[in-house]
């Protein structure tokens, strides 16, 4: 096969795999800071995903204008949730927060399933059938466009965590929990923010994914599995460790589809999993535990 | 302590007795009677169809063969149908689930399923249960091989539709005066999906067909993004592109063959999706140009008219097609077998079922009957081909309407 072939699917790959890691840092930040794994991740974003379909034909607006205020419903209702109902089980054993979030990752899919059914729909876009040709290159332009997003919004997430005082506040507490308490920071409003702010990213990428596939309610189990994946590959807590997983997962599910069978795509993302849990348990930018 | 007294309404009496006795015998005595009333009513039949989840677009489609099917039943003195909905969810366990609830529910005859796995599920519980079903649309030929009694399809297996589609596509090619030299095998991997392609590679050897495969690539029913598939079969740089796909894939690939701006000399599909209704509404333009090699209706037959002018006024722009036609045809096989059965007795519209000759129908071939196995094996394929947004049928030579367009025109000069 050209060269040519292997680059349009790697770069597809790439692209998509951004989202992918914009999806898996949200898990990767909440799990770093609030030490409570999100098993309705993927249903968070699909709740993102139906709220775009939505606001798309309801406003007749582009997905890319709806990011931010996406985003900002589900900082809210990540703020709320934390707040509300999994504050209480921070300090309970790992079951019950793991019953908990499966339990409301059940709500969400029946609620989305009651509400729209199980039909698929879509976003039309004025360039959902653009592609971008540079010389043999052909790249899909809302790949390009979702891919872009990504990378402006991890940025802005990776800007917030390091430079303003809340995100070094959200550190310490990741950091030294009893120290910041000692030094009076308000922890639990940091957990929250931070699961607001794990939400925020679910948000932007449920809504850049509208560009890319269809929403159905019956979608989240499978991206709850696929930010597992990217954020154990990447390495679990580490922010830079979620992107890199997002896009390696990305790329080997294209060149796998290219190179042996595209139904066997999903086999190799696992199979990634499993040579990094073999040979790098704590994930390729993972921190190894003293 | 004394004992109270009985009271006299309390007491069982030999009068009371005898009484009861003889109220019992009565109402024994009438449940033929009972019997014989429900056989003079309506048919109940349960219709099974995917009219939620990956292929509710079809199975919505297929619906409207049911909706405008009552008055076209009565206008041709057939009885009465009751019919009772069931939604399979596109899933193989609801489907499964759904048809034991029908029956449960009183539904004396089966119709559906569309999809081959969930219609293999429906015809286990249908002959579990001793209650007939009569497949719509379903390729699988594994459904009418398991010695089944109460299983009847009025739909071409997976070869029977490979056979058809490669005479028919022979017809095409020589109309056309083109034949592609090299054709890339895209095709969903789901139960009809594999039986078509295990189909291909087993009879298209005995048809001596003048192109070759280049490849042959399989992807998941679910797939959400077929990018690395399309770009796949690109690369081989095929004429032409075989396929067999759903109706939600069929305009995935679409996009992705827009996108990568790859138009092949010809699209020939041997599945649903291409010809769809909704495949037209969605793509517009970019719609025209996929032949479609599959089960089709004859434009010269009466009753072809009739589906259509129902159609027209009950779903007005809506195309007659496949889905709808085979629907329909199931239902009239349940109310003729009524007819001629005049019972509601599971086994006496079973029998009725068995010696269906229908020729006044509407698919291509001579008409509705059924084999010992209980399969039409009379009915046959049509190519048709999208233009304009409405299909045109280019074979077989006596239901062509016209003849084809080819080469494709490329995606990027529609405007």
């Amino acid at each position: 096969m050209p060269l040519e072939v292997y680059l349009n699917v790697a770069i597809g790959g790439v692209l998509t795999g951004l989202v992918y890691g914009l999806m898996a840092l949200g898990l990767s930040v909440i799990f770093g800071v609030v030490r409570v794994v999100n098993f309705a991740h993927g249903e968070m974003m699909t709740v993102a995903m139906f709220l775009a379909v939505v606001l798309c034909s309801a406003l007749h607006v582009d997905p890319l204008v709806l990011l931010v205020p996406i985003a900002a419903v589900l900082f809210v209702f990540g703020y709320v949730l934390q707040r509300g109902l999994i504050n209480p089980f921070i300090t309970r054993p790992e079951h019950s927060q793991f019953l908990l979030l499966v339990a409301l990752a059940i709500i969400i899919t029946n609620t989305l399933l009651i509400i729209f059914g199980p039909d698929a729909r879509t976003v039309q876009t004025a360039y959902g059938f653009d592609s971008f040709q540079f010389g043999r290159i052909i790249v899909d332009a809302a790949k390009v466009y979702a891919g872009i997003a990504a990378i402006i919004f991890a940025a802005a997430l990776f800007v917030f965590f390091r430079f303003t005082l809340i995100g070094k506040a959200i550190r310490a507490g990741a950091d030294n929990h009893t120290g910041a308490l000692v030094v009076g920071l308000d922890v639990k409003r940091l957990y929250a923010l931070t699961f607001g702010l794990g939400a925020a990213c679910v948000g932007a990428a449920g809504t850049m994914m509208t560009l890319l596939v269809d929403a159905t309610p019956m979608l989240g189990p499978s991206y709850t599995l696929l930010a597992f994946v990217i954020v154990i590959t990447g390495g679990l807590g580490s922010m830079p460790g979620a992107l890199v997983g997002g896009v390696l997962i990305g790329l080997t599910e294209a060149l796998a589809g290219l190179l042996f069978t595209p139904s066997a795509k999903s086999m190799f993302a696992f199979a990634i999993l499993v040579l990094v849990l073999l040979f790098r348990p704590q994930g390729i930018l993972g921190k190894r535990l003293a | 302590m004394t004992r109270r007294p009985q009271s006299k309404s309390a007491r069982l009496t030999r009068r009371t007795l005898t009484a009861g006795l003889g109220a019992a015998g009565f109402i024994a005595g009438m449940a033929p009677f009972n019997i014989v009333r429900a056989a003079g009513g309506p048919l109940k039949v349960g219709v099974l169809l995917p009219r939620s989840g990956l292929q509710a677009g079809i199975g919505q489609d297929c619906q409207r063969g049911v909706d405008i099917a009552p008055a076209i039943l009565k206008s041709m003195g057939l009885p009465e149908l009751t019919v009772m909905n069931g939604d399979t969810e596109s899933n193989v366990d609801t489907a499964r689930a759904r048809a034991e609830k029908l029956i449960s529910e009183g539904a004396q005859l089966l119709v559906g399923a569309f999809d081959s796995g969930q219609t293999t599920a429906i015809a286990q519980v249908a002959e579990q249960k001793g209650i007939p079903l009569v497949i719509n649309i379903a390729g699988a030929p594994q459904i009418t091989e398991q010695g089944y009694k109460f299983v009847f399809r009025n739909f071409p297996t997976g070869p029977m539709i490979v056979g058809d589609a490669f005479n028919n596509q022979k017809e095409v090619f020589a109309a056309a005066g083109h034949t592609p030299k090299t054709v890339v095998f895209l095709h969903i991997n789901d139960t009809y999906g594999t039986a078509i392609a295990g189909a291909v590679e087993h009879v298209m050897p005995k048809f001596n067909m003048p192109y070759s495969i280049v490849e042959k690539i399989a992807y998941d029913p679910a797939a959400r993004d077929l990018s690395v598939e399309v770009t796949k079969a690109k690369a081989t740089n095929a004429d032409a592109l075989l396929v067999v796909s759903r109706l939600n894939d069929a305009m995935l690939l679409t996009r992705e063959l827009v996108k990568q701006r790859w138009t092949p000399q010809a699209i020939l599909s041997m599945g649903p999706g291409w010809y769809d209704d909704q495949y037209f509404k969605t793509l517009g333009k970019l719609a025209d140009g996929p032949i479609s090699f599959v089960p089709w209706y004859d434009p010269h037959k009466k009753l072809t008219g009739v589906l259509e002018a129902a159609l027209a006024k009950s779903f007005p722009g809506v195309q007659l097609n496949t889905n709808q036609v085979f629907t329909f045809e199931a239902l009239l096989v349940a109310a003729d077998a009524y007819k001629r059965a005049g019972s509601t007795d599971p086994k006496a519209l079973t029998d009725a079922i068995r010696t269906t000759n229908i020729t006044d129908n509407a698919s291509i071939g001579p008409g509705i009957s059924f084999n010992a196995k209980g399969q039409n094996d009379k009915v046959k394929d049509g190519a048709i081909q999208n233009r304009g947004g409405k299909d045109v049928i280019l074979a077989p030579q006596d239901a062509a309407n016209t003849k084809p367009e080819w080469p494709m025109t490329p995606y990027q000069n529609r405007g």
